[in-house]
């Protein structure tokens, strides 16, 4: 950068602006930046270069890809209506119940996991649950349940509970540590047990909350139980398996419908709540 | 705040009546539904699987323990191919979800009646399908492997990061994009030195916070053919090799610990 005046003859201000205008880089070091750069072109070439395509095979595919779009024009609902009544039913019970029943578990291990108001050793105990939830996936636990308890929509229902239990318990214990505490320390002056410092200082102020991501879990809740199925913990994904692999594509056409009609409004609908709540 | 007068005292309550009777209401409506989503659960049951479980999990486990560590060599390829099917994933969709983004976001659209409709089309029928679900759509389409897996993780994406990066766009600051149009810049020019900047970070953002989720799901995907690592633990619980189930699942849980990790630090230098 230089330093001469601006109102020096030889150098005009323009000059300067256009200096001043050139962002400082994102990584400071030019050797680091570099290198990134070079590391992340190396690792693409080395990535596309590894993934092979069967081109012949994809071409011969087309031929059905085109017949699955243009089974969107004409779904067939009908011929297996039985079938997908049954899944799609099994599907909204299994996310109906997996999330009352996740929320009763959340919310103890979501006040064990505020730090703000909970003892050291809860805390580490409540917050490695969550993570342990977390990180395993879904379909991962579905698995291991469908293995353990058979086919049926009990390992789905218990996946997705386990599921939510660690989506919820964090949000509502992040929730709980940015709460106001001038509120709680409020109801502790007057001499309220632990119980009632939380019915009345707590809970008041993340319940709104509570029930929009509660709105909000049987979302996903019944987004996922539209998967499980396909590892046999029931729900619609059975179905719609079954039918792909019978080349149906008419039918699969018609459950996916189902489903992004289904998944549209539940959206609509816990938009509604969580704006009314919030 | 409500109170009710008795024998003469005014006694404090939380709720007045109406309101209390509404939350007893919901209470009870909720219940009922329970009751009658667990009927339903109970009824496709098999309970003495149930109560055998227990003997089972251990059996399981039993045979699962210790893992058969020198397979780990055989996993790597399969763990390669995961990471490009996050990673290629990702930046394929990128590439579409930014003008799908620019198409939806109220500001940018050419128009608000016609095009905008069908960007949110995409938008939420590409994010409302799994990418498991898509998968098993494009084996059938592409045949097996992990091209398969990589175009469903790319759709897969689109929807959620088209989303996300249309609502960074219609919350920009409007007076930039004025300041930039003032000075007699093309729409073009607009959107390069008036919008892009604004949504640099959010779209970076946006950007490693998918490569996560996509880690994830592609560990997955092998289930139904698409390749990555979810092949070889198929093929381990179909012949029940349960040492090999037991390491792949370690690997995946490490992987997605990693991956998060790395997500957190790059999210944290960038906002």
């Amino acid at each position: 950068m230089k330093t001469k005046s601006v109102w020096s003859n030889d150098d005009c201000p323009g000059q300067q602006a256009r200096e001043a205008l050139e962002k400082a880089p994102f990584i400071a070091s030019p050797a680091l930046r570099w290198a990134l750069f070079i590391g992340a072109v190396l690792y693409l070439i080395a990535a596309m270069y590894s993934i092979e395509v069967n081109w012949a095979r994809v071409y011969r595919g087309l031929d059905r890809g085109w017949q699955f779009v243009a089974a969107f024009s004409n779904p067939d609902f009908a011929s297996r209506a039985y079938e997908i009544r049954v899944g799609l039913t099994e599907s909204v019970v299994m996310a109906l119940a997996s999330t009352i029943v996740g929320i009763g578990i959340s919310i103890p291990i979501g006040l064990g996991a505020a730090r703000n108001i909970s003892i050291l050793p809860v805390y580490l105990v409540c917050r490695s649950i969550v993570a342990l939830s977390r990180a395993l996936n879904e379909i991962v636990v579905a698995i291991l349940l469908v293995a353990i308890f058979g086919f049926g929509p009990l390992a789905g229902f218990l996946t997705l509970s386990f599921a939510t239990i660690g989506f919820l318990s964090k949000l509502l214990a992040e929730e709980i540590e940015n709460m106001d505490k001038v509120q709680a320390e409020a109801i502790r002056a007057t001499g309220a047990s632990w119980l009632q410092r939380y019915v009345f200082g707590v809970h008041p102020q993340v319940v709104p909350r509570l029930i929009g991501l509660s709105v909000y879990r049987l979302d996903i809740n019944f987004r996922e139980s539209a998967v499980l199925g396909i590892v046999g913990a029931g729900g619609i994904g059975a179905t719609l398996n079954t039918s792909f692999d019978r080349y149906e594509f008419d039918t699969a056409a018609a459950i996916l419908l189902v489903i992004i009609v289904a998944v549209m409004a539940l959206e609509y609908l816990s938009g509604i709540v969580r704006a009314k709540v919030q | 705040m409500a109170t009710s007068t008795q024998n003469g005292i005014k006694v404090w309550q939380r709720r007045d009546r109406n309101t209390q009777l509404k939350i007893w209401a919901m209470w009870l409506i909720g219940t009922a539904i329970f009751m009658w989503s667990w009927t339903q659960i109970s009824a496709s049951t098999t309970w003495m699987f149930f109560w055998d479980a227990p003997r089972i999990a251990a059996d399981i486990g039993g045979r699962a323990w210790p893992p058969r560590w020198e397979y780990i060599f055989t996993l790597a390829k399969p763990l390669w191919d995961t990471l490009n099917i996050a990673t290629l994933g990702t930046l394929m969709a990128l590439f579409m979800a930014v003008p799908v983004a620019f198409l939806a976001a109220r500001n940018t659209t050419p128009s608000v009646m016609f095009i905008r409709p069908i960007a949110l089309l995409i938008i939420v029928s590409t994010r409302s399908i799994n990418s498991l679900i898509w998968a098993l759509l494009l084996v059938k389409i592409l045949g097996p492997g992990v091209f398969a897996g990589l175009i469903a993780i790319a759709i897969r994406s689109i929807g959620f990061c088209a989303k996300l990066l249309y609502e960074a766009i219609e919350e920009i600051d409007e007076t930039q994009v004025e300041a930039i149009t003032a000075t007699g810049a093309s729409r073009w020019q607009v959107m390069a030195y008036g919008i892009v900047p604004q949504i640099l970070p959010a779209f970076a953002g946006i950007a490693v916070f998918r490569w996560d989720i996509n880690l994830r799901e592609s560990t997955v995907l092998g289930l139904v053919g698409a390749g990555g690592i979810g092949l070889q633990l198929q093929g381990s619980l179909n012949t029940l090799a349960w040492p090999q189930v037991s390491l792949i699942l370690i690997i995946i849980l490490v992987a997605v610990i990693v991956s998060e990790w790395v997500s957190a630090k790059v999210r944290g230098a960038i906002i």
